[in-house]
Formats: C-alpha cells, sequence, structure tokens
C-alpha cells in the first residue's frame, strides 16, 4: 500500500484533464496519434504506462476495472497494474469481462463479446506502423500527413515474394476509416477483425512514445492485404483448450514431449466462464 | 462448485518484494544511513537527480538506497516522484555568470582572468585503489577537519568571474551572443517534443540525458562519426542562486525572492570556425549545463548540442536520433520490459514460420514464385 497520500488515480487533476483532452482529439480523429506530455509513472516505462496513463485519466469512482497481460488477469503484470490503480483510486477490479467497464490491456481482446458501454485501453510499444519500415518520426509524421503508405505495401510484397505469405505475426497493421495506418499494439491477427465496426471505443496509449489514439465505435478497421493474398488470422489446425474444450479462441500453444503441442485458451477469463458453465450444466442434469 | 482462477501472480510479486528485501538488508551488519549516501556518494547523487531531472538530495538519497545502488533505477524512481508534484512556481532564469564558483578550469588559455581554480577533482590524483580508506574512522575525520578548515582561505569560492568566451568574442574571434529571446521556454514534461525541435527542448532533453549514453554519443562524435571536437573555454562548477518571482510584483526582478541555491556544472566549447554557417568565419560555441558535479555529462552536452547544429549523417548529428535514445528511464524501461511476458507474440511468430516453412520446403530452387507475384500481387487499396 501508500505510505503517503497521492491524488485520486495517482496523477493530478491537471495532468488527467490533459490526457483526456488528448484522447477526445484521438477520437474525433480515428487512427490519428495525437502527442501528448506522458508522465513518469510507478512501474517501469514500456511496461505499459500509456495504458496506465488513460486508464487512470479515466476512471470514476463507479468504474469497474479489469486488467490482462497475454489475456490472463493472474500475469504478474497485469497484477502489478491492477494493484496500482486499486492502491490509488480505490475502485473495484474484477477478472470477469462481462462486469468491467474499462479493460486495459496488454495485447488481447477478449475473446468475449464486448458490449457498446465497454472501453478497451491497449497498451501499446511501438505506436507507428511505419517505424518497421523508416526509423524517422519526422518522415513518418510527413508519410501519414500524405497518406502515402506504399513502403508499407511494398514490405508486405516483399514478405509475399520471399516467404510466401506476409509474414508479420502480431501488431499487423490496419487501416482506420479509410485515412490512417495504424498499429493495433501487438495483439495477435486473430484479434484485428474484432475492431471491424465494433460498438466498443478501443483507446491505445504509448506512454514512452508519448502518443494516444483510438478506433471510435463503428468504425471501418481493415487489416492490409492483397486481392491475392488475403489477410490471415493465426490457424491453429483444428485445435481446442486442453482445459475449456474451445476451439473458438486465440489459443496458446505449449510444447509437449515428442515434439507435440498442448493448446490452452489465451484469454483465461473466457476459458474459466465456460468451465464454470459446464460445470453448472453437469450439476443441473445430475 | 465452481473452478477458481489461479492467483499465484499476486503471492509471486508479493514474495519477490521480500526476496529483495532480504538480498538489500538481510545480511547487512550496520543499515546505510541515508545521510552518510548523502554524503559520501555525493557524485552519485548528482548524477541521479540530474538523470531523475529533480533536484531532491534527500530522495536521491533514499532512491539510491531502495534500489541497492542502480542508478537507472534510483533516476526513475526520482522521475516517478515527480509525476505526482504539483508545480506552484517557476524560478527565474538563472544566471551562471554569477555562479558561486568551487572550480574553474580552461582549457583554451592557460592565463586568465579570475585564474584557473582545481577545485574538488580526482582529474590529476593517480587512480590507486587506497587501501587505508577501509580503516577511515570519525576521528580521521576530526582531524582532517581541524588541519584543512582553519587553512583554506574565506574566498576559497568566488562569485562572478568573467566567462573565457566573453574575452573571445571582444576580440571578434567569437560567434555573438545568442539573442535574449523573451518567449516561453518550451516544456519536455508538458508537451510531447516534435522534430526540428526548439533549442529550449533540445537542451532540456540533454540536460535530463543518461550520462554513459550521452558520453558514448559525444565520443562517437570526436572519434570520426562527426565534425565536433572541441576546446574547453571553460569548465565551472558552482551554486547558483534560485529565486522565484515576487507573487505581487512578477515583474521586478528586485523583488525576486530568493528560495536557495543549487549545485550546477556548467560548460562553454569553443568549436572550429569551419563550423560557423555563413558570414565571416568565427569559432562557434557548445553549451552543456547539468545538475551537481558531473562534468563528464556537462562536456558531453557541450559537444552534442553543438553537432546537432552540424548537418552530415553520423548519429551524433541528427536530432531525432540522439534526443529519443539518451533518457535513462525510457531505454531501460523499453529494454527492460522484453522480461515481460511475450507469450501471445511468440505464438502469432510460431504460426508464421510454420507457414513460411512450408513455403520453403514445398519451393522447387527455380520457383517462379517471385514472377507469380509481380504479375499478379495486384494492390487493393484499402
Amino acid at each position: 500500500m501508500f505510505e503517503q497520500n497521492y491524488n485520486f488515480a495517482f496523477l493530478d487533476e491537471a495532468s488527467k484533464r490533459e490526457i483526456r483532452r488528448a484522447t477526445l482529439k484521438a477520437i474525433a480523429i480515428p487512427g490519428y496519434q495525437v502527442p501528448f506530455a506522458s508522465r513518469e509513472l510507478p512501474i517501469g516505462r514500456g511496461w505499459g504506462t500509456g495504458g496506465l496513463q488513460l486508464t487512470l485519466s479515466l476512471v470514476g469512482k463507479e468504474d469497474v476495472l479489469k486488467v490482462i497481460d497475454q489475456g490472463s488477469d493472474d500475469s504478474v503484470n497485469a497484477v502489478s497494474i491492477r494493484r496500482l490503480v486499486e492502491d490509488t483510486t480505490g475502485i473495484r477490479t474484477t477478472e470477469s469481462t462481462e462486469e468491467a467497464s474499462i479493460i486495459q490491456t496488454r495485447h488481447r481482446t477478449p475473446d468475449h463479446p464486448l458490449r457498446n458501454d465497454q472501453i478497451m485501453v491497449y497498451q501499446v510499444p511501438k505506436p507507428e506502423p511505419l517505424r518497421d519500415v523508416e526509423p524517422s518520426e519526422t518522415a513518418t509524421a510527413r508519410m501519414h500527413g500524405e497518406m502515402d503508405y506504399s513502403p508499407m505495401w511494398l514490405a508486405l510484397y516483399e514478405n509475399i515474394v520471399k516467404y510466401g505469405n506476409m509474414a508479420r505475426g502480431a501488431d499487423y497493421p490496419v487501416m482506420i476509416n479509410k485515412r490512417y495506418l495504424m498499429a493495433p499494439s501487438p495483439i495477435p491477427r486473430w484479434d484485428n477483425p474484432k475492431f471491424h465496426y465494433a460498438g466498443f471505443l478501443s483507446l491505445f496509449g504509448a506512454g514512452r512514445e508519448k502518443k494516444i489514439y483510438a478506433i471510435p465505435p463503428f468504425t471501418h478497421v481493415e487489416s492490409l492485404h492483397f486481392d491475392d493474398y488475403p489477410f490471415e488470422i493465426e490457424n491453429f489446425d483444428g485445435a481446442s483448450c486442453i482445459d475449456c474444450g474451445s476451439a473458438n479462441g486465440f489459443l496458446q500453444v505449449i510444447p509437449a514431449k515428442g515434439g507435440t503441442w498442448i493448446h490452452r485458451c489465451s484469454d483465461t477469463a473466457f476459458c474459466l466462464a465456460r468451465r464454470n458453465a459446464s460445470l453448472k450444466n453437469a450439476e443441473v442434469q445430475a | 462448485m465452481a473452478y477458481v482462477t489461479v492467483t499465484g501472480g499476486q503471492t509471486a510479486i508479493q514474495e519477490a518484494e521480500k526476496y529483495v528485501k532480504y538480498m538489500r538488508i538481510g545480511q547487512a551488519e550496520t543499515i546505510l544511513d541515508l545521510n552518510a549516501v548523502q554524503g559520501q556518494l555525493r557524485l552519485l547523487i548528482d548524477k541521479v537527480m540530474s538523470e531523475g531531472g529533480l533536484y531532491a538530495p534527500d530522495e536521491a538519497a533514499l532512491a539510491l538506497k531502495q534500489s541497492e545502488g542502480d542508478v537507472m533505477e534510483a533516476a526513475f524512481l526520482l522521475r516517478a516522484y515527480r509525476s505526482t508534484l504539483p508545480r506552484t512556481h517557476v524560478t527565474s532564469t538563472i544566471e551562471p555568470d554569477d555562479m558561486r564558483v568551487i572550480r574553474r578550469i580552461s582549457s583554451s588559455f592557460r592565463e586568465l582572468p579570475g585564474g584557473q581554480m582545481l577545485g574538488p577533482t580526482v582529474d590529476y590524483t593517480h587512480r590507486l585503489l587506497r587501501f587505508s580508506l577501509r580503516k577511515e574512522s570519525t576521528s580521521d575525520v576530526q582531524e582532517f577537519l581541524e588541519q584543512y578548515l582553519p587553512n583554506i582561505a574565506p574566498a576559497h569560492t568566488v562569485t562572478s568571474m568573467p566567462k573565457v568566451v566573453e574575452l573571445l568574442r571582444e576580440q571578434g574571434m567569437m560567434e555573438a551572443k545568442l539573442a535574449d529571446v523573451d518567449e516561453e521556454p518550451f516544456d519536455i514534461t508538458r508537451e510531447r517534443i516534435s522534430y526540428p525541435a526548439p533549442r529550449s527542448a533540445r537542451m532540456q532533453m540533454l540536460a535530463r540525458g543518461e550520462t554513459g549514453a550521452m558520453c558514448a554519443l559525444a565520443y562517437s562524435s570526436m572519434r570520426g562519426y562527426g565534425i565536433v571536437h572541441p576546446t574547453i573555454g571553460e569548465l565551472r562548477v558552482g551554486y547558483v542562486s534560485m529565486y522565484v518571482p515576487h507573487p505581487f510584483a512578477p515583474e521586478d526582478p528586485d523583488r525576486a525572492l530568493y528560495i536557495g541555491e543549487m549545485l550546477v556544472t556548467e560548460v562553454e566549447s569553443i568549436n572550429n570556425f569551419k563550423q560557423s554557417n555563413e558570414g565571416k568565419p568565427v569559432m562557434v560555441l557548445g553549451y552543456g549545463l547539468t545538475i551537481g558535479q558531473n562534468e563528464l555529462k556537462a562536456i558531453s552536452m557541450a559537444i552534442l548540442e553543438r553537432s546537432l547544429d552540424t548537418v552530415g549523417t553520423s548519429p551524433a548529428q541528427d536530432e531525432e536520433f540522439v534526443l529519443t535514445h539518451i533518457d535513462c528511464v525510457e531505454s531501460s524501461g523499453f529494454v527492460s520490459h522484453l522480461k515481460m511476458p511475450h507469450y501471445v507474440t511468440f505464438q502469432s511468430e510460431i504460426d508464421r514460420i510454420s507457414q513460411s516453412q512450408a513455403h520453403y520446403d514445398s519451393k522447387d530452387k527455380t520457383s517462379s514464385i517471385a514472377k507469380d507475384a509481380v504479375t499478379e500481387g495486384a494492390m487493393e487499396h484499402v
């Protein structure tokens, strides 16, 4: 617990308001990276301080927060972030996707469908989708301004020539509202389609890079692809979760002896809900 | 009955915190006294305050104790603490010309008005381990002070020495002083820097930069990846007075309120006239200023500040490259974030490698895939 009395949600009110103003601008210009004066927080810079600043600026006393890291509520970093918000706000937190009003996440969108009144807050390590093809911030700002995304198309094309596919794993670039190329943060490609005309608000915070951007509800979101090389989500070859049997969620693989794999749901809350539901069914039948 | 989630994360963190505490003090015979840290690890305190961007010797000592002496971690603790402090006042511009100097050297002139003053430095001390320090006692200190203090002149600090570069300006060899800019400086803690950055933002980034990173970049410029290799016109270490404008007479400098003094290191470097851009060739100034006594950083800052104004392709000449990579909280934060789980991204990578390997295996060595891709790869504009 904190030894001193910090302000509600750690940051001072003026800082929170500044972050909310940047957020409003981000919502008004879907996919555009809004610069903001990112504050240092008591967790590592590069460990979710962008998402955390969004969360801290948004939470009110009535909010219920869920924090996940790689799909898990119990991941040490999720625990650490949740504990910081609990300690500085006293608000209720949850592991249930349905109960949460704000969900801060590192690199997953829950597999349970979201409601329109829920807000997703994504932690972003590299907000600039063009950074892989252009190291300079000055140059990428110009490219966005001119909607010059040809180096990205070329990079994808070169991968097809070399590897037979787009060869991009997570953080697969998306075009927002047919205008801005955007890094969806390193979520698996599996989660990209969930953004398209989604009813919920998605906010993205990059603390170290000092950028906030957003996908407002009901926005056109398209993952980059060619006519003859469609966008593909991860393929699990029909595998299902060893715990809940689901083949409908993103799976994480666990190497097993003999060169085989075990599959388990990446979204632990989704998996738990399924297991509890089947237990309940079994009890009812018994 | 229902499944419950495993809550190992919380327990693991708590156990890790206990283990750290044990490593920090579990085998200590005497507990580290903060006065001792602050009084005897002076240069470390200065570095932490400078990189943390907060002049707070007490908190810097605490941060160092808490972080078991990890400088970057200590600077980070100060920076996070800084985020919680409301900004109530802004000091008036400090005047390093009126510094209460404890050390002042010039590599440009052997003799100069005001003289050279070695002050506290180990520059000319042989770097031999002094084994006698193992048994240093308070009575040794007492004895030393009794001999040392009466013999130092009351004016072992000097105020208001003329600047060396001013002498060169009088000779017409040095570029003219930048005109006083009467505008609100950029504030890197309140706005995101963009490039090209205003000079005030650039100087703030450098003043808060990490000593090691800045030293490496300055070194690269001197060695050949860049063109800046200056002569030190003047290096001063001393105390500058800090004032805040009087709330009822903010425009009147005479009524400004004295709030204390701060130790700083200031470097003015003199650079080759070939770096002057236009007109009559003149020598060009490089400037460095840092909290505390940190001469390596102040010199590095003077080199980088100058280097960023030169044109070329070396890293130390690229403003965006230098300024975005010298902040220790940001660089250490991002490098260390690799310790966090990356299961999802890695999973996504595994999926791609499987497909790419299959592609490789299936491909005939004289494959026409590349050609096919060229002819059929119609681009869809989304």
